[in-house]
């Protein structure tokens, strides 16, 4: 009795913050979705339009589409080169002392701001940035390519550029916690390295391939402002239909898309986190 | 030494190129951020000056710099200070398992995977329906919460799943209070991973744009000012700004780490003098 009341007490101010910035705003945002609006205001009431409207509508479709897409392509390549570096880290590097520093080295930037790390590509892929006047003067292209920057590519590129850290430390947690016994005991019974790698250390490192693969494809399906920075608002994803409502003042059709996005990545989560008891994995 | 593997090659020289991906474009910027008066957002350098730099205080196009800085800095500091006490609260919480603790949890992990303009927009409509005035240091200040408690937590769980407890029990059977051995034996030993809480709580405060988008008001929080500058600002001054806020975002991680460091070598000389007798 007195453990679960200090329990409660000890984690009452962060069942205060949750209830009041996480629980409270989502409730709001079902409600609002039911109302409804006009140009200058919004009204309580309790209409299906928002949603009718939202699952008629074929762009709706799409762009919920291309935010797959995206969370997808995103993954394959963080996941590939997460776990390549990672791998590297915690079986090819000796000593503790350098695993800890170069692990730091890949973790500091994100420390730093994402917005200006987004930025930072400019100069790289614009017209007459790095890459096609590097490119141009290897006489690969005589024209500059004109789908570096503002493109799914740039996208997709700001993303692994972001998220890739994502990966690297779970993956990197989990594999420093595998047991070097059991790999000199693959080699005693004849593996190869290869198949060590396949049938050792993937399924070890499994835990942490989810935490990883929840950060990353949660963050790509919530965001909004690296698609729209890094295609010139050319491309779209589900949080830009959001921020676009928001922005000309909808918010219960802000709203409704907000709760069917919500609904799909708590689904997504709820199957990955199955896989996965994150508590026991730290 | 065994010989180092092909493997061992190729592996290293994917991780080179990893990190020149990760860092080689903020390293340009950097450098681009040095060009002349009369460069543009690419290279050739047309000159090399400081003259961005200047312009970035100068000009008062660019917006209120300075003031957005400190409320960032105001705001970071205040997030990290609530994100070290609450997980720490809530870490020790979590390991006596009380009742609900499970929705709880559920609910942090809501937090941490909840798409950011989600908060936004709920905080956002909340204060407006409730016809509070949305301000960086109320409704930007718990948005921002949502996401470095999380991560505080977390981090608080990895600390205690590696926590011995023979320490406690060893205080309680010298008859320490419950309230000392937590502040003479668990916090002294948690407290470089609280370095670290903090060092998450405030560069994720300092950073944070989406959760703060909508619940700002009208005075702007530095990342948000970045976002406004990129929209109508098309000259190396943009470089500028980012590449003095990376060096500030260098700068605390690096005395963070400096912390850690120094708690780390006290405590050994301080620590046990096991093996050192004979």
């Amino acid at each position: 009795m007195t453990r679960n009341l200090i329990g409660w007490l000890q984690a009452a101010p962060l069942a205060l913050v949750l209830m009041g910035f996480l629980v409270a705003p989502i409730i709001m945002i079902v409600i609002v979705s039911f109302w409804g609006s006009t140009e200058y205001s919004i009204y309580p009431a309790f209409q299906f339009d928002n949603y009718s409207y939202l699952f008629a509508s074929s762009v709706v479709w799409r762009v919920f589409g291309a935010t797959f897409k995206y969370a997808a392509i995103v993954w394959v390549l963080t996941l590939g080169i997460g776990f390549t570096v990672a791998y590297f880290l915690a079986f090819h590097v000796r000593s503790l002392t350098w695993q800890i520093a170069l692990f730091l080295l890949c973790t500091i930037p994100f420390w730093t701001s994402n917005i200006i790390r987004m930025i930072s590509w400019i100069p790289f892929l614009g017209r007459n940035g790095i890459a096609n006047q590097t490119l141009i003067s290897w006489g690969v292209i005589d024209e500059p390519l004109e789908w570096l920057l503002y493109s799914d590519f740039s996208v997709i590129l700001a993303f692994v550029h972001l998220y890739t850290l994502f990966m690297v430390v779970p993956i990197f947690n989990t594999m420093m916690r595998i047991d070097h016994s059991l790999l000199e005991a693959a080699r005693d019974a004849g593996a190869t390295g290869f198949q060590t790698l396949v049938n050792v250390i993937i399924p070890l490192t499994k835990p942490g391939i989810m935490i990883g693969t929840i950060f990353v494809v949660t963050l790509v399906m919530g965001d909004f402002i690296t698609v729209r920075f890094m295609s010139g608002s050319q491309r779209a994803n589900v949080g830009r239909l959001i921020s676009n409502d928001i922005g000309l003042l909808q918010y219960p059709s802000a709203a409704a898309t907000a709760v069917v996005l919500l609904c799909t990545v708590l689904l997504v989560i709820g199957i990955l986190l199955r896989f996965v008891n994150i508590r026991k994995e730290l | 030494m065994e010989q180092r593997p092909l493997s061992f090659y190729v592996l290293a020289a994917f991780f080179a190129l990893f990190v020149l991906f990760l860092y080689g474009p903020t390293i340009t910027i950097g450098i681009l951020s040095f060009q002349g008066p009369e460069g543009g957002l690419t290279f050739p350098m047309n000159g090399v000056s400081t003259y961005w730099f200047h312009d970035l205080f100068r000009e008062q196009a660019v917006g209120d710099i300075w003031g957005a800085f400190r409320r960032s800095f105001l705001l970071g500091l205040m997030v990290m200070v609530t994100t070290v006490v609450v997980s720490v609260s809530a870490g020790l919480a979590f390991r006596k398992n009380f009742k609900g603790s499970a929705i709880l949890f559920y609910a942090a992990i809501t937090s941490l995977v909840i798409p950011s303009i989600l908060i936004s927009l709920g905080v956002g409509l909340i204060f407006n329906q409730l016809g509070f005035k949305v301000h960086w240091a109320t409704s930007g200040f718990g948005s921002q919460l949502t996401w470095t408690l999380p991560f505080g937590l977390l981090i608080m769980f990895a600390v205690f799943n590696r926590f011995d407890k023979s320490f406690e029990e060893a205080a309680r059977d010298q008859g320490a209070t419950a309230w000392q051995t937590i502040r003479f034996v668990v916090l002294p030993i948690i407290a470089p991973s609280l370095i670290g809480v903090a060092l998450f709580g405030f560069t994720l405060s300092y950073d944070e744009f989406a959760r703060t988008l909508l619940t700002a008001g009208s005075y702007n929080t530095l990342p948000l000012e970045v976002f406004g500058m990129t929209t109508n600002v098309t000259t190396p001054v943009i470089y500028a700004l980012g590449t003095l806020t990376t060096s500030f975002s260098l700068l605390i991680i690096v005395a963070f780490l400096l912390m850690v460091w120094g708690m780390n070598i006290r405590r050994r000389r301080a620590g046990s003098d096991a093996g050192k007798g004979v």
